[in-house]
């Protein structure tokens, strides 16, 4: 299906970009085969698949990082072969990436002047970037360091930096999954507007919602084969989700917290931390209760404190004050990280390689990394056996799909790897658990799973407190939510009490002294010891 | 692959050596053999090997259980040198003789090791200061200690003004194994050393934690293991086992203290720790070949006329060919113009 109600700049056929039989295999999976794909002049083209649907192999060859292994691709009806992303630049190709590329020590034009070959002239270019700023409504201070930005303004530094080369085909990979709901819609305004400009956009994405709202023609991938090329605006969310996983989302089974088990389980009291990082966030008096048998969600957009925030509740940065972490009732603030899993405090991070993991050694060993109690470890000595059984438990009760406990970590997908060290913490069978977005960069079968592993967890009375960026994914588990901006945390409420739009505006650090209906105590909540 | 290229840095190594030996007017064929046959063609050669052998591979170990854990101790020479001096010092100058005086030694030896071994390991964990500079400074700060001890307190009245300790006592020396050799029983302290490092790395927690350490410090800080006391652990094995080095020496080939305590085991215990890819098992071959090295140097300079700088020269070649075997495991050199190179960047 093909709309035809698009104004378009050029020629309303013009073809821009198209890709025919593109293949590209690695030794142990074919991540593109034999795809197809046609982007016409104006529009907005959505590549919508999970991870590990090939979606980035696919941009990579575009962006000429990777060279396909068989098929052809022709820009604006002529044969190409891409080698180089300086070629694709010159071509009239740009790309923001999921992962910025900044340099956070500089500022906004001198990050911009290092992708132009050549010196610049810097003050030129910085007339040049607000100029730009003001026609797509892209506010940059091309002045500023990028350390002190925000997200958004690094992502646009990152828009505006492309869009100096003039490009005819703007690639987006993933760009919503660092943006508050306020600032999606600015941004999908920009989009719309380079796009009734002639520009073309390949917008990449596995957010269905975005996807029906932005773009006039939809790519869907599957394993990497294309599996439907429809107009979003006229399917449904199941249908697209069908094309793209190959049968329904499931649904996550979640009842109401039943009952509150140990009021209290996991107090925060007026917890201040000083980063340690100079681009890090401090964190500011946060006062925080998880009860037994409850999820909480603390939402909010990356770079916030979140990471901060978790350390300080694992272990991994100690507080000054012993009683502003407490457990049950036990101050542990001056407690490392083992000391507090001994007490029942399980943390699963959000890097699962190199953080959750150590990539090069293998499950069994990866298991001893916190399940190193008795019978586990006996007298100094590793017990192969034991470890070997709790691995093998590990793996059967999540269903990892891997090659065994000598397996490496590294050989696992995203997904499998997460279910992995979830299933290491949670039948370690904690009193509270901390979870960093449970299912970033997981398939949805997967993050379906884990999602219901952690409901299952609360049902059996363990506090767990889930840190996320997916609002989705909050709303669904979370029996409370609550924000954390500028390493603050807003008042806590109850999921009934609030919606996707109030978190959204509490994101940016919008929320009134007000709104908090806390508790005195929970306000002022400091264990004495 | 990992696996393969200390073989592969081997065979470059001879490569390169024979074809020095070419440029040099000897025959190749010749030096091969007085490189590798002739050394250790005699009962004496062998024992000799072995000798020089125990303390690279003593070493080796000590530090591999720190490198694991990406701690740097690159001063094992000087703590070899201290643990010569408190050894060495302690038979002179405190006990004289009696069955528990080579114990005693054995102990303060290892112990010397440890102290010199410490200061880096404090400085490093209190200040932040790098363990690669002060250890590698304080290798001087040792040298420079025995120096002063040989000529001048410890100078033997009757040694007709040679800068030497007076001889050790029979009691202060380690018992010959094999008659009419110089092989004697510090090799079994190495034995020992080998079992031990192999059984901390691979079967106690402690090892695991070390290991995890210097894979991914990311995950030993989440998983509460602390890097503090990994660089204690890894400095002072190292050290330990530096100074029962030193004591291997003092109480073995030389018999008494001389202003240098040793041909640099403390550095070629290095190459020797990666090339045996910081297996104590690995080590115990890697300590061998190189011991080699150490003998057809010598050999070279009898039989073939080549300069002393020869055992430094191969040592040399091996690291650097070692270092760029794992390198070219891992990567592909590319040529490319400069133009296409900046595009690639850009």
């Amino acid at each position: 299906m093909m709309p035809s109600d698009i104004k378009l700049a050029t020629s309303p056929s013009a073809v821009r970009l198209a890709l025919r039989g593109i293949t590209k295999s690695y030794p142990s999976v074919v991540a593109n085969d034999g795809i197809d794909l046609t982007v016409e002049a104006g529009r907005i083209h959505a590549v919508l698949g999970e991870n590990g649907a090939g979606k980035s192999t696919l941009m990579k060859i575009i962006f000429g990082v990777v060279q396909p292994d068989v098929g052809t691709i022709h820009w604006e009806g002529a044969p190409v072969e891409i080698s180089t992303p300086g070629q694709a630049k010159r071509l009239g190709i740009g790309m923001v990436f999921q992962h910025f590329s900044l340099f956070e020590t500089l500022t906004a034009v001198e990050n911009v002047a290092l992708g132009i070959p050549g010196r610049s002239d810097l003050a030129a270019l910085s007339s040049q970037i607000v100029a730009l700023s003001d026609r797509y409504g892209l506010p940059v201070d091309p002045g500023r360091a990028v350390h002190s930005m925000s997200v958004g303004e690094r992502q646009r530094v990152e828009i505006i930096r492309a869009l100096l080369q003039n490009p005819r085909l703007l690639i987006m990979d993933e760009p919503t999954s660092v943006l508050a709901p306020q600032a999606v819609q600015k941004l999908f305004g920009t989009l719309r507007q380079l796009a009734a400009e002639g520009c073309s956009i390949l917008y990449i994405s596995h957010k269905l919602d975005e996807i029906r709202e932005l773009c006039d023609v939809a790519t869907i991938l599957r394993g990497g084969k294309v599996t439907g090329i429809c107009d979003p605006r006229q399917e449904t969310a199941s249908n697209l989700a069908r094309m793209m996983i190959g049968r329904e989302i499931p649904a996550c089974r979640h009842a109401p917290a039943s009952t509150i088990d140990d009021p209290g389980r996991l107090t925060i009291a007026n917890l201040s931390v000083k980063s340690d990082d100079p681009f890090g966030v401090d964190l500011h008096d946060i006062s925080l209760i998880v009860h037994g048998g409850e999820i909480v969600g603390l939402a909010g957009i990356s770079g916030n404190g979140q990471r901060e925030l978790m350390a300080a509740l694992s272990g991994e940065t100690l507080a000054d004050e012993p009683s502003s972490i407490s457990l049950s009732r036990v101050p542990i603030g001056s407690l490392g990280p083992r000391q507090r899993r001994r007490l029942g405090l399980c943390f699963v991070p959000e890097e699962r390689l190199g953080r959750g993991a150590v990539p090069s050694l293998s499950l069994d060993e990866n298991s001893l990394l916190t399940a190193n109690g008795t019978p586990m470890v006996q007298a100094g000595m590793m017990q192969p056996a034991k470890i070997r059984t709790f691995t093998e438990r590990c793996i059967a009760t999540f269903n990892v799909m891997c090659g065994g406990p000598d397996a490496a970590a590294k050989s696992l997908s995203g997904g499998n790897l997460q279910k992995l060290i979830m299933a290491r913490e949670v039948l370690q069978q904690p009193k509270v658990l901390l979870v960093s977005q449970p299912t970033w960069g997981v398939d949805v079968g997967a993050a379906a799973f884990i999602r219901q592993s952690l409901v299952d967890l609360r049902n059996a009375g363990t506090a767990i407190l889930v840190v996320s960026e997916e609002l989705d994914e909050l709303f669904e588990i979370c029996d409370r939510i609550a924000v954390i901006a500028k390493g603050r945390v807003s008042p806590i409420r109850p999921v009934s009490a609030t919606d996707i739009k109030d978190i959204g505006l509490a994101m940016t650090g919008l929320w009134s002294p007000a709104d908090d209906t806390r508790t005195p105590a929970e306000k002022g909540a400091r264990i004495a010891n | 692959m990992q696996y393969a290229s200390p073989l592969i840095a081997v065979l470059l190594t001879a490569v390169f050596g024979l074809l020095l030996c070419v440029a040099a007017g000897r025959n190749p064929w010749a030096a091969l053999y007085t490189f590798t046959i002739s050394p250790v063609s005699t009962l004496y050669g062998v024992s000799e090997l072995l000798i020089k052998a125990a303390p690279l591979i003593l070493i080796a170990v000590g530090l591999a259980i720190g490198f694991q854990a990406n701690v740097w101790n690159i001063g094992a020479e000087g703590q070899l040198t201290i643990g010569a001096i408190f050894s060495g010092g302690l038979a002179l100058h405190v006990a004289s003789d009696g069955v528990l005086l080579l114990p005693a030694m054995i102990i303060a030896g290892a112990v010397g090791g440890m102290v010199w071994a410490a200061l880096p390991a404090l400085l490093r964990t209190r200040f932040n200061a790098n363990e690669i500079l002060v250890s590698l400074m304080l290798n001087y700060v040792a040298q420079l200690w025995l120096s002063y001890l040989i000529y001048g307190p410890w100078r033997d009245p009757q040694g007709f003004n040679f800068p030497q300790s007076k001889p050790l006592v029979a009691d202060a020396l380690y018992p010959i194994l094999v008659p009419g050799t110089r092989l004697n029983a510090g090799v079994l302290i190495v034995l020992v050393a080998v079992i031990v490092g192999w059984f901390v790395l691979k079967r106690t927690f402690v090892g695991f934690q070390l290991r995890v350490t210097g894979l991914a410090e990311p995950a030993a800080r989440y998983a509460g293991f602390s890097t503090t006391r990994a660089i204690w652990i890894g400095m002072l094995a190292g050290g330990a086992a530096a100074g029962l080095a030193g004591v291997g020496e003092v109480a073995g080939p030389l018999g008494q203290l001389f202003p240098t305590a040793s041909p640099g085991y403390g550095y070629a215990a290095i190459i020797v720790a990666f090339l045996g890819r910081l297996s104590p098992i690995g080590i115990l071959f890697s300590g061998l070949f190189m011991s080699l090295l150490y003998l057809s140097g010598e050999a070279a300079q009898i039989e073939l006329n080549l300069p002393s700088a020869t055992t430094g020269l191969f040592q040399g070649a091996l690291l650097f060919m070692l270092l760029a075997a794992d390198l070219l495991v891992n990567y592909t050199i590319v040529v490319a113009p400069a133009r296409r190179l900046q595009e690639k960047i850009s």
